[in-house]
């Protein structure tokens, strides 16, 4: 029975996806463009009612690993993370490809060309590949939800993890999706061999061959693929291979239908057979793809003689950055449309503190102390909201690396002498990945003044629940930081003066200690204050 | 039928309420729609954009192309012009006059609407006291949602009936001061296209 059309969001489509084809458990740790999977999930009656596990993990790691323990049980498991989670993830996603699946597991990869909210664009297709996994690349909300269905067939078809690979603009994007008839759950049923998941090396030798010799089947895979079309064209001056969403872009540019041969190409490893017919019928190939030119650079090959092949390697494309409809038009040899220039007098408008931001009093009190008296300080932050004081006009901020770095940054600049060496953290990026760090200081007892910037959520990705929520100064003194140097401040502008004495006496005391600022998310408490008022 | 508009503000301003009521409407009256948005370190008091488009066939681009977007619907007038790449020859610039300051470099107000009044087609409204005058203060961007629908081609009752679908769960009372909101602009961009 047909059902009506939902609105979804590329991310809402493929968690209802995951839902209806019987998944049992989400796995997440909030990070743009992937967020809304795990919300969609939490806020779902649906998955509510099916009982259905949808609560964040500490990491992208963790959480990778319990879709792998939910899978060992036989059940579908879906982890979901943005692109540089996937490398906090790659150990167990990369040897997941190894011990293989049980119950099927779709790791989603949300990639974000042009960095709207990230520190690199790293193309995630590139790491299943280094995985030997297949990948499924959506061009559309209704592929992305199709592509739970069919990415739990071929992962349980195979034992294997399949990666599912959208980028930001598809993740945001609404569209009409047409349901499908909903799958029961899988039942438990454990590993029929005991020995699938024990990566001792005699063993994984075994199964890493079975994971060589399962890439002619992938392949054989992608080649009867109903997301992989080949649509012929009449005019075979050129073949146009559009690798997900770029396939929108060059259906736009030709409203009346494309008149080169197309394949469009939403399923991996690339079906060869497929390719090859495109190459043979055509006098040269233009490769669209959003990211890294991984397909452009796999028909190239090494030697890179194919002087047939264009794309982002020879210019026709931005070597970086997101595609879009006017990139792929002059890629196409079109004539550029635009509209008038912007004008002069508009000026940037970067992301700010949000007014009332407990951050802004806790900057207000760090930037006086490195900015008198301890002119030498440097201030190693992290992943989050507070990394806005990088800008003006606190311009306090002097790194901003990955999850975690500011505590470890902060302790080898103190190894090398520098001081003070002080570290920004908030609490969720604490409990990803600072913890480990913190254990790092105590071990040497480093000469850090870390910042546990806590305001009891995920800020920057719109306010989801911390782990470290009322555990905070538990979890410091249980790494071993002296009790006398965890510090609680209150960063309102009236206890100003306060913080300044607290910062610069734990800069004085020659060891490890942790100042930790705590006021509740501006955001959050809006909404909970809203909530109690309806 | 084709509607192509660049929906812009500032992360915070509550632009997705205007593609929620649009887009609904669009569905109900059974056209083609997709609609893109930013989320992230944007929604901090950045520029925000949203993509929104409506059309009786099938729609590929989750963006809206360069130079093809029938109207530029800003809830900040600075905010209007940043699209103007967007913008297509005919397309109409709908915003709002009421500047939202939050940068230290906030170019001259009067100079922004001056910019924008050189452009052939355009509605410069106050929607801040429009929306006071109707009722309902926090009515802003229903004000500028119904100064939109006079330029997209979708029944009036459809625009209504989704204003009423979004917000029923919030009691007639609100139905009623957002409808009221929305039928000020749409009676006041009626004068001004003429």
């Amino acid at each position: 029975m047909a059902k009506e059309k939902m609105m979804l969001m590329g991310d809402e489509a493929i968690a209802q996806g995951a839902i209806d084809a019987g998944v049992s458990g989400f796995y997440a740790y909030p990070g743009t463009p992937s967020t809304e999977i795990m919300e969609y999930a939490q806020h779902s009656k649906d998955a509510a009612a099916l009982n259905i596990h949808r609560q964040w993990s500490a990491n992208e790691k963790t959480a990778m690993e319990s879709a792998l323990g939910m899978s060992y049980c036989g059940k579908r498991a879906l982890v979901s993370m943005k692109h540089v989670g996937l490398n906090v993830a790659a150990d167990p996603f990369v040897n997941s490809g190894v011990t293989g699946a049980n119950g099927g597991i779709i790791v989603v990869a949300a990639d974000d060309p042009s960095m709207h909210s990230s520190q690199n664009e790293q193309d995630s297709r590139i790491l299943a590949r280094f995985a030997l996994l297949p990948i499924f690349e959506p061009a559309n909300q209704q592929e992305a939800y199709d592509m739970a269905f069919a990415g739990y067939e071929l992962s349980e078809k195979y034992k294997t993890p399949v990666m599912l690979r959208i980028t930001t603009r598809l993740a945001h994007s609404r569209a009409g999706v047409a349901l499908k008839e909903r799958r029961a759950q899988n039942g438990a049923k454990l590993p029929e061999n005991k020995r699938q998941f024990v990566l001792l090396p005699g063993i994984a030798r075994k199964q890493y061959k079975t994971l060589v010799a399962n890439q002619a089947k992938f392949e054989e895979e992608s080649e009867k693929s109903p997301f992989n079309r080949y649509i012929d064209g009449t005019d075979k001056s050129r073949g146009i291979i559009a690798c997900g969403l770029a396939y929108n872009y060059l259906m736009e540019n030709y409203p009346d239908g494309c008149p080169h041969p197309v394949l469009k190409l939403c399923q991996y490893p690339a079906p060869k057979k497929l390719v090859e017919k495109l190459v043979k019928e055509t006098k040269e190939i233009l490769v669209l793809e959003d990211g890294q030119p991984m397909v452009e650079e796999s028909l190239r090959g090494l030697l890179d003689r194919d002087v047939r092949v264009k794309g982002r390697l020879t210019g026709e494309l931005p070597r970086d950055g997101e595609l879009n409809p006017l990139f792929v038009r002059r890629a196409l040899g079109m004539a550029d449309i635009c509209g008038e220039p912007t004008p002069a007098i508009v000026a940037g408008r970067p992301p700010a503190f949000c007014v009332g931001c407990g951050h802004i009093d806790a900057y207000n009190a760090i930037k006086e102390v490195v900015t008198k008296g301890y002119e030498d300080g440097h201030v190693f932050a992290d992943i989050g909201c507070y990394t806005l004081a990088a800008l003006p006009p606190f311009e306090v901020v002097n790194s901003c690396v990955d999850m975690g770095a500011s505590i470890t940054m902060a302790k080898g600049a103190a190894d090398a002498g520098l001081f003070p060496a002080c570290a920004v953290i908030g609490d969720s990026t604490f409990c990803h990945s600072g913890m480990t760090g913190l254990l790092d200081c105590v071990v040497e007892n480093a000469n850090v003044v870390i910042f546990i910037l806590d305001n009891s959520a995920t800020a920057m990705t719109g306010g989801q629940d911390s782990h470290a929520t009322g555990r905070l100064q538990e979890i410091c003194k249980g790494l071993g930081v002296k009790e006398e140097h965890i510090r609680i401040v209150n960063p309102l502008k009236k206890n100003h003066e306060e913080m300044v004495r607290v910062i610069k006496e734990e800069i004085e005391y020659k060891g490890v200690s942790v100042i930790i600022p705590t006021r509740e998310c501006i955001q959050t408490l809006g909404k909970k204050n809203k909530k109690g008022g309806e | 039928m084709k509607s192509d508009i660049i929906l812009a503000g500032v992360g915070g301003q509550g632009i997705l309420s205007i593609a929620a009521v649009i887009g609904q409407a669009a569905i109900s009256a059974g056209l083609h729609m997709k609609q893109s948005e930013v989320h992230g370190m944007s929604q901090r008091g950045g520029d925000v954009q949203s993509h929104l488009r409506i059309s009786d066939k099938e729609v590929f681009s989750d963006l809206v192309p360069h130079g093809a977007a029938d109207m530029i619907l800003s809830v900040e007038p600075m905010e209007a012009l940043r699209y103007l790449p967007w913008l297509s020859k005919q397309g109409w610039i709908i915003t709002n006059s009421q500047p939202f300051v939050n940068i230290p470099n906030y170019p001259d107000a009067q100079a922004i609407i001056a910019e924008i009044e050189k452009k052939p087609r355009h509605i410069i409204m106050n929607a801040d006291e429009m929306a006071k005058a109707a009722g309902n203060s926090r009515g802003m961007n229903m004000v500028m949602a119904g100064a939109a629908s006079l330029f997209i081609d979708i029944p009036l009752e459809k625009m209504e009936g989704a204003i009423e679908f979004l917000f029923g769960r919030k009691g007639p009372e609100i139905v009623k001061s957002n409808i009221a909101a929305f039928r000020a602009g749409r009676e006041f961009a009626q004068k001004k296209r003429g």
